[in-house]
């Protein structure tokens, strides 16, 4: 305001000016200064009672013997124990009923999720998709189970595993090598790629693929069926669809007759508990091929 | 701030306690009015029910944290509207403009919790002790029993308003007859009893002993408000033309020897923040109107015109230097800048309201599964996933019904869901996994990318709302 304090006049300014406009050298609050001792005060408490004082390996311990790390530990305990009520009822429950506990399922898909992510992964890629197509890793999203796709048969692949020495209960099967070992010959190999070429709607020669189905049906059809439908029994993929391993073009197709084939997978069980087997098997199952 | 006459330079000042005597008048009464309207609100409005049925709380307003959900009577609002609450605060924050360049400091003077709680404070001080001169012998007298009795009542009556205070503070977070049963049978969550501990504290201290430092030492409001007040904003102010030069009328002495000013220093004795409104318009003045009432009273009793203090513009102070009537309040207030203010905030309000009514009661966001983009079947069609959110804001569990827009060549399916319905929870949201699936061959599989539009409706009722995605073929970007 305009009216210019008389008492102001003799009040001690810090001798600054700008524009006419000068600044009180007003004195601190009494309680700012005893704010600032109660910090000294708080930091040498906390000095004595939490760890502290850099040295030269770790640092001062502080008289409560507080440790993040122990924390973390019991934290990790506690959400250990919480969830061991969830995977002893996943035991507790038939494989095919955990869907019918909404609660129980979300908890089987979450963990299944984590387990997926940290021994999966590496291999069938953190989508599930099998890193690429005919990378030699299954996508677990389709709906194409070399080995089955019911709750049951996914426990059981991941439980032993596939191709192993590991457990005598691993899946196993093992296809010839067509061409290396001389079994067929160089033509008749070229006739039943292009039957498989024929049945799985691709293009193809017809003379060869006519030729190629007595082939197919003298050395193929024991596994792969004689339309080529396959066989989870014996883990023979099916040869007349879209979903292709190791590739479905016709020289993919004459490296995977020429040398077969051989994919292995660990077997889990003993590396995981198996409530986390059957977790991440109800993770595997709702991706969109289960069945 | 500092009444003492010598200035010898000093480090730290020691706060001198203010003793406001008491006074009567319009503002005052409007003051305990305003004071009564907001304890009245602050302590009664969690207990006000509002019935939701038989899934969700029927407390008129409840800040529900836990479940994240903000209920205020009709109104429920979802985190992911959090907007409205947005909008609230611009809202807020505009009305502070508009009453801060229209008034002043309105709202520091009459409505701030500081204010009316301190004022509360002193009003229990004044019961307690007596008035002004009352409470400064009590101050000044050495410890003894009359001073331990009456601070100790005093200081048992701040905490039980600080206890008041920080306890229906908690009441709004969770159901407040539930709680107040948990927190007299020792039941409650210790966060409960947390908070109303350090609430209580908080109250105690700032309306006992920190009072007007708040305002002039932890407030950034003043600082503001000072930028935002121009010279056609209300404020209080002294008279100084018509008071000076101040005095008492000695026998003597020439009538216009004084001007209307007797140094009475009621004012100054009123003043809750220790100021002397005489020294002008100032950091410390919250612009309360109390020494306009103890200003008028004097100048009744001494029968000279009233407002020697009184509200006004800093354009009326040469007005009437000039010896022209001031400015009417109403052409004050009613400028383009409050009026550009008020049209800003009525907006807004306006948007607001329209976007509430507007709105339905379901809610969807989609999010692709990019991690495979899309997987090949077994009979060479391409099916894309999505995540739907699916949120069900009304107080019955309810079917919806999903459908992609029409592409004759996609389908829809759901993960675990027969069919296209699937039910939400009461209140709850639920996250569905969708496919689309485009026929081998159909143009959505063969290209890189198709729009799609995904429609979602509750079964039985007229509302659908519908979110766009893309959908991914196999074909190359």
């Amino acid at each position: 305001m305009a009216t210019p304090n008389k008492k102001n006049h003799d009040r001690p300014t810090t001798g600054h000016s700008w524009d006419g406009i000068e600044e009180f050298d007003n004195p601190m609050p009494r309680w700012w200064l005893w704010t600032f001792y109660a910090t000294i005060i708080w930091a040498v408490v906390y000095w004595i009672l939490f760890p502290a004082w850099p040295l030269v390996r770790g640092a001062t311990a502080g008289v409560l013997g507080y440790s993040s790390r122990a924390d973390v530990a019991a934290e990790i305990a506690a959400a250990d124990q919480a969830n061991q009520v969830w995977y002893d009822q996943l035991m507790a429950t038939d494989l095919n009923a955990i869907t019918a506990n909404p609660e129980l399922e979300r908890f089987a898909v979450n963990a299944g999720a984590a387990v997926f992510r940290a021994q999966c992964s590496q291999c069938h890629g953190a989508g599930a998709n099998g890193l690429r197509p005919g990378s030699g890793f299954p996508n677990l999203l389709d709906d194409e189970w070399m080995w089955g796709g019911t709750m049951e048969d996914i426990v059981q692949t991941v439980t032993y595993g596939i191709r192993n020495t590991d457990f005598p209960d691993a899946r196993y099967s093992e296809m010839p090598s067509f061409g290396r070992d001389g079994l067929l010959t160089p033509e008749e190999i070229d006739q039943v790629v292009n039957h498989v070429l024929a049945i799985s709607g691709q293009a193809h020669d017809n003379a060869l693929a006519a030729a190629g189905e007595q082939v197919f049906l003298d050395n193929c059809a024991s596994c792969h069926m004689d339309d080529g439908s396959g066989d989870a029994f014996v883990g023979a993929p099916a040869l007349n669809n879209a979903i292709w391993l190791y590739g479905g073009s016709a020289d993919e197709i004459r490296a995977s007759v020429n040398n077969a084939r051989f994919g292995i997978m660990p077997g889990f069980t003993g590396r995981l508990p198996d409530a986390q087997i059957r977790a991440v098997a109800a993770y595997v199952h709702q991706l969109g091929g289960g069945q | 701030m500092s009444s003492s006459e010598n200035y010898e330079p000093q480090l730290y000042a020691k706060r001198e306690p203010v003793f406001p005597r008491r006074v009567k008048g319009s503002f005052r009464t409007l003051k305990w009015w305003l004071m009564a309207l907001m304890l009245g609100i602050y302590y009664i409005t969690p207990w006000i029910r509002w019935d939701r049925g038989p899934d969700l709380s029927d407390q008129a307003v409840l800040v529900d944290l836990a479940n994240r959900r903000f209920f205020f009577f009709m109104v429920e609002i979802w985190p992911h509207e959090f907007y409205f609450v947005a909008g609230l605060l611009i809202m807020a924050g505009i009305g502070l403009f508009l009453f801060t360049s229209a008034l002043g400091r309105v709202w520091c003077g009459y409505a701030c919790p500081q204010t009316v709680w301190t004022d509360l404070y002193i009003l229990v001080e004044r019961w307690v002790e007596g008035d002004r001169n009352a409470r400064l012998r009590l101050y000044r007298q050495p410890w003894g029993a009359e001073k331990i009795r009456k601070y100790g009542t005093k200081w048992l009556l701040w905490l039980l308003i600080g206890l008041a205070t920080g306890g229906a503070w908690v009441f709004y977070f969770t159901d407040a007859p539930t709680l107040l049963r948990d927190l007299v049978t020792f039941n409650a969550h210790p966060v409960a009893y947390g908070t109303i501990a350090f609430l209580t504290a908080t109250t105690f201290l700032f309306g006992g002993f920190f009072r007007e430092q708040v305002c002039i030492y932890g407030c950034p409001w003043p600082r503001i408000q000072a930028a935002m007040m121009d010279e056609d904003t209300i404020t209080i102010s002294y008279r100084e033309w018509r008071g000076e030069p101040r005095g008492k009328q000695r026998k003597g002495e020439a009538e216009d020897a004084h001007g209307d000013c007797i140094d009475c220093m009621a004012c100054v004795n009123v003043c809750p923040m220790g100021i002397d409104i005489r020294d002008g318009q100032q950091l410390a003045c919250i612009t309360c109107g109390l020494c306009i009432d103890a200003c008028n009273d004097v100048m009744d009793r001494i029968g000279k015109p009233r407002e020697l203090i009184g509200y006004m513009a800093l354009t009326d102070e040469t007005r009437e230097r000039a010896g022209n009537p001031p400015k009417s309040i109403w052409k004050h207030v009613f400028r383009p800048r409050t009026i550009v203010y008020t049209t800003l905030w009525a907006g807004i309000g306006l948007g607001l309201l329209v976007a509430l009514f507007l709105r339905t009661d379901i809610d969807m966001s989609i999010s692709p599964i990019r991690n495979p983009t899309f997987v090949t079947l077994s009979n060479g069609s391409i099916r894309n996933a999505y995540d739907i959110r699916l949120r069900n804001m009304n107080e019955n569990a309810r079917q919806f019904y999903v459908t992609v827009a029409d592409n004759p060549s996609i389908t829809l399916t759901m993960e675990g869901v027969q069919g296209q319905l699937v039910t939400v929870g009461p209140d709850e949201q639920l996250i569905q996994r969708v496919y689309l699936t485009a026929s081998a061959g159909t143009p959505a599989a063969a290209a890189a990318t198709t729009p799609v539009r995904l429609w979602v409706s509750v079964s039985g009722e007229t509302d659908r709302i519908y979110g766009e995605t893309v959908f991914n073929g196999s074909g190359q970007r």
